[in-house]
């Protein structure tokens, strides 16, 4: 594949924006979103590489990877939930009742 | 058709990790099926099988076995720290019941979930491959996400969860992008494959590829053996976490987080051994330095112990900056006394602390001993331990690392873990202080001591006295367990 560092420049810049986006956003589920996202460019990083490399060992990692992104939702969104039952907000900067 | 037929596959290796599976998942059906609100005898049910799978476990040791075509094995190494985990599980699971019950929310998820987490925490110690280190450190860490946020009608455990679920996850993007670019630089995932490419490049320190996927990875493993600078999720999650949990976090996962970034570096990058060997040096005197002062200011009991858990953590990132035999032998045994030490004294907070807990801070331990002269001279042997003063098991511990970091020739690393050891002893007998020469400020009624919890007490009294009077036998095995290549 004659693009390799095509592929690879578009994954590290998904995943800068997704790291910004975990350090400046304050809503719970768009910082979630981010972390999404570095995960999916993480994936495209993975398949781009197994193409290349000509194995497919990258790109049964995606598979894993995209399971437990999956897992992780429903684990992470039923937090939420039970948070935003108690203080009926999902704002970072309402966490505050322990010590930041 | 042609009916498919199966390779044969040594299941060896991941027994007790199916077991344990198992075993959840009955506790998951029975806890759904049986009716009736109380579910502690679901605790005597997982204690009793994390027993079996422990000796089960035990009895493979010094068999080797590797299958998945080279995804998991069976080694010393692996079965050592599997004991840790099934140790630091089933003395959480004897600390819950009375915790649970007096919070209010004795729910029966809550064994399968310790279990399920404790099978992640096995795949992460005798994984060989990414994939399955991966896919262990994501069965633990979102298992103990739930865990760290169970007590769901408190706004503080709710808090724990979510802070430890987006820095958690946040994390597992770093980790995970150092894997694929390790996978790019190398066109394997298993770890072994790794150290052999690794060999056959000509310079693999010049490789950007790589490093950049080696420090990604140790990014993401710092994060989760909360390593200063990325350190600052602990104290919030262990604080609102129940207790019991936080006691396990701090002894089980930490060490899974131990175990698979010793395997990862240890034996695939050997050859930049040198580079990690130097950053380790550095997050080694970060961690133990930032720990270790911020707990002197720190008057919330858990969170002076979440405190010095990541000083803790910076004790044994000592013995990884060595990365000898000495040193990986010393990370062993430490994890191993911090689980029976740091269980031990969590037992104690959970009888201090009153529904909600309310109270919890060092001044609620004013006049402990003349109440309860025995619980309170149990918890001076865990704070002694978790200070470092002989004889006990985490005086041999620190002993065993800094030996290691001088014998690497890593004199000042020693010093300054000496010198941090000595500081840490101000707020572990500030606790003393209070227990001992305080006259309590209100009359107030001790939980009584349940038999698990008592069970728990003795198991984690004599584990830090044990290890500390006769050391050698545990660390001829931890010696053993060392020699990974």
């Amino acid at each position: 594949m004659e693009n390799l560092n095509g592929y690879l420049i578009v994954s590290a810049i998904l995943f800068s924006i997704g790291t910004i986006g975990v350090l400046t956003r304050k809503n719970a589920i768009v910082i979630f979103m981010c972390v999404e996202l570095m995960l999916n460019a993480v994936n495209l990083t993975f398949v781009a590489l197994s193409r290349h490399l000509g194995n497919l060992d990258g790109q049964v990692f995606v598979f894993f990877v995209m399971t437990v992104a999956a897992a992780e939702a429903a684990v992470g969104l039923a937090l939420m939930i039970a948070f935003y039952n108690n203080r009926e907000t999902i704002d970072v900067t309402d966490m505050n009742s322990l010590k930041w | 058709m042609d009916m498919i037929t199966f390779p044969t596959i040594d299941m060896t290796p991941i027994l007790p990790e199916i077991y344990l599976s198992l075993l959840a998942m009955a506790l998951l059906l029975i806890n759904v099926f049986m009716p009736g609100r109380q579910k502690g005898y679901l605790g005597y049910i997982s204690f009793v099988g994390v027993v079996a799978i422990a000796v089960m476990t035990a009895s493979g040791w010094g068999i080797e076995v590797s299958s998945f075509s080279g995804s998991v094995i069976q080694d010393k190494f692996a079965i050592f720290f599997k004991i840790i985990f099934l140790l630091s599980a089933g003395l959480s699971i004897l600390l819950s019941d009375q915790y649970m019950e007096r919070e209010g929310c004795n729910h029966g998820e809550l064994y399968p979930l310790i279990l399920f987490t404790v099978v992640g925490m096995m795949l992460m110690a005798c994984g060989t491959d990414l994939m399955t280190i991966f896919l262990g450190l994501e069965v633990m860490s979102v298992s103990l996400y739930i865990l760290a946020g169970f007590n769901r009608a408190n706004i503080k455990s709710n808090e724990s969860g979510l802070k430890y679920f987006l820095l958690g996850a946040f994390s597992t993007g770093f980790l995970l992008y150092g894997m694929a670019l390790t996978y790019g630089a190398t066109g394997t995932t298993r770890i072994f494959g790794i150290s052999g490419q690794l060999s056959q490049m000509a310079a693999p320190a010049a490789n950007i590829m790589l490093l950049a996927g080696m420090l990604l990875m140790i990014t993401g493993f710092a994060f989760k053996i909360a390593a200063a600078p990325f350190h600052m999720w602990t104290p919030d999650v262990y604080e609102g976490a129940p207790t019991p949990m936080t006691a396990f976090m701090s002894a089980g996962p930490k060490a899974a987080g131990f175990a698979a970034a010793i395997r990862i570096l240890v034996i695939s990058f050997p050859a930049l051994q040198p580079d990690w060997s130097q950053l380790f040096w550095i997050l080694a005197v970060l961690t133990m330095t930032i720990g270790n002062i911020t707990a002197l200011r720190q008057d919330n009991i858990k969170r002076m112990l979440a405190y010095s858990s990541i000083a803790h953590a910076g004790y044994a990132l000592v013995g990884f900056a060595a990365g000898n035999e000495t040193g990986v032998a010393g990370v062993l045994f430490y994890m191993l006394s911090y689980a029976f030490m740091n269980i031990g004294a969590f037992a104690i907070v959970i009888l201090i602390a009153k529904k909600g807990e309310t109270n919890g801070t060092v001044q609620d331990f004013a006049g402990f001993a003349f109440k309860r002269p025995l619980l309170a001279a149990v918890m001076s042997l865990f704070l002694f331990s978790l200070a470092g003063m002989p004889p006990t098991a985490g005086f041999i511990g620190k002993f065993y690392l800094f030996s290691g970091a001088v014998q690497q020739g890593y004199v000042w690393l020693a010093i300054i873990g000496v010198i941090n050891s000595a500081v840490s002893v101000y707020y572990y007998l500030r606790v003393m202080v209070f227990m001992y020469m305080k006259n309590p400020s209100e009359e107030f009624e001790w939980a009584t001591v349940t038999a698990p919890v008592a069970l728990a007490l003795i198991i984690s009294a004599a584990g830090s006295i044990i290890l500390g009077v006769v050391p050698s036998y545990v660390m001829q095995f931890a010696q053993q367990a060392a020699k990974l290549i």
